[in-house]
């Protein structure tokens, strides 16, 4: 157990490690995280590997850069290559490869495409440059959807008639929907996302215990955290009980946050349905700006191809961000596919479950194993 | 762009209502507190910070805890700390 010593509270780690160990017991369990960031705490502290084996952690698709389909790449490119268009974008999406190379690409060949840390950045060069056609690539699951609604009510209050938005923002429910929904795969429950929740709050999910009698305990990032929540969800199963349970309460409460909530409402409305990287359409899945913003509506400013890109099909992301396989099973891990030469977009956000594996993965036995049959591949990760 | 940062205020109304000065990680930067306005912000509080925004509210162990998980994740948050130095939110 050499990687709990690493731990905040290396003893705390130990009971609660052993307590997850008595309560599964000769059971198996098998448990989804949600949120990408929790992936990425996953193997940054190697928590699968002090886990009994019994219990697994299968990774979700909460990892908004990943979801977002090749397509949707390439209508942000053409967008980006529109003479008058200065295209900001998250640092993340930069480097996400659509069927037409990426934004980092499309820069090299002449288009003005910067990168931005808030929409509120791309906001101010739009204010400083009224002869740009300003445009932000708004990507993100409610963490990030509020950021963006505000963006736009302060343009409209400055009346800042250059700046739009291509709004990709995704919502966390129908996922975990599609995923209870999938034939793939058998859940005993789920870590719900930390951060999103600060904004949805808890209630959103209590239809996975009501509908699937599964339960849900959101989580905090720690690796002290994860444990406790493994040890929550293991617990309620053997008392019988099926809930949403709240673990991260330091950061989250269970009516979210109004005011965000509010902004949203104001300024999205859904979309009937969206196409998701691996899941295919997700009906309500996602949001677009209501009428009232139609004017700063990229969508609606620009010719968008809008033309569907299937995934190269030597990338199984799909799979990945179902949780079918794990990222070293697929056939272009580490070897055609690496966070510097990235085929699918698993492998190019540091929330990505492949690039995560990738830069921290110490890589046990089995994957070992698995990674060492095929040829070519080199076990160095 | 998930990351959640902890600042800590060191002035409310820096410009308009909303705008809001924090300390991260002895670095000064401006952000929008719009979202946590029904929190009676003061002074001194922490918040956990997304993409120029403060999201939610934390007390100091929290923004502690917060702040050394992220210095874990290496790259990804030195990375999100640069973009943020650079950021110009108004």
């Amino acid at each position: 157990m050499k990687y709990v010593d690493e731990y905040r509270d290396p003893a705390a780690a130990r009971v609660l490690v052993e307590r997850i160990t008595a309560l599964a017991g000769a059971d198996g369990f098998k448990f989804m995280e949600v949120c990408g960031g929790h992936t990425h705490t996953i193997y940054r502290h190697g928590i699968e590997h002090v886990l009994p084996a019994n219990v697994e952690l299968v990774h979700g698709p909460g990892c908004p850069v990943c979801v977002i389909p090749m397509g949707r790449v390439d209508d942000a490119i053409a967008v980006a290559e529109t003479p008058g268009v200065t295209f900001t974008s998250f640092g993340d999406m930069m480097r996400v490869p659509g069927g037409n190379g990426s934004l980092l690409e499309a820069k090299a060949r002449g288009a003005d495409v910067r990168f931005v840390y808030s929409p509120l950045d791309a906001l101010k060069l739009a204010a400083d440059n009224p002869d740009r056609q300003v445009v932000f690539f708004a990507v993100g699951f409610e963490t990030t959807a509020p950021s963006t609604a505000v963006t736009l009510l302060r343009a409209k209050e400055l009346a800042i008639t250059n700046f739009s938005v291509f709004c990709n923002h995704v919502t966390i429910v129908p996922p975990i929907k599609a995923i209870l929904e999938s034939p793939d795969l058998r859940l005993d429950g789920f870590l719900g996302p930390g951060h999103v929740s600060t904004v949805v709050g808890n209630r959103p999910y209590r239809f996975v215990p009501a509908q699937y009698g599964k339960p849900i305990v959101t989580a905090g990032f720690e690796p002290l955290d994860i444990l406790q929540a493994i040890v929550m969800l293991l617990t309620q199963i053997r008392d019988g009980r099926c809930e949403v349970e709240n673990q991260y309460t330091r950061v989250v409460r269970d009516e979210g946050n109004p005011k965000a909530l509010q902004v949203m409402a104001d300024v999205f409305e859904l979309r009937p349905h969206f196409e998701w990287r691996g899941l295919g359409f997700i009906s309500q899945s996602a949001l677009k700006l209501n009428d009232a913003f139609a004017a700063f509506d990229a969508e609606l400013r620009f010719d968008i191809p809008n033309v569907r890109v299937a995934d190269p099909k030597a990338c199984q992301c799909g799979e990945v961000l179902k949780g079918v396989i794990r990222p070293w099973e697929c056939k272009v891990f580490g070897t055609a596919c690496t966070p510097e030469t990235p085929i699918g977009t698993c492998m190019v956000s540091s929330e990505g479950a492949c690039a995560a594996y990738y830069n921290f993965g110490r890589l046990h036995r089995e994957a070992a194993i698995t990674l060492g049959r095929r040829p070519g591949a080199s076990v160095s990760a | 762009m998930c990351l959640g940062i902890p600042g800590r205020l060191t002035e409310l109304n820096a410009g308009h209502e909303h705008l809001a000065r924090v300390d991260v990680n002895g670095v000064s930067r401006l952000i929008n507190v719009g979202l946590l306005e029904d929190e009676g912000l003061c002074i001194g509080d922490w918040v956990l910070i997304h993409v120029g925004f403060a999201m939610s509210k934390i007390d100091e162990d929290e923004a502690q805890r917060a702040f050394e998980g992220l210095q874990l994740m290496g790259q990804a948050y030195t990375d999100e700390l640069q973009a943020m130095a650079e950021s110009r939110v108004t």
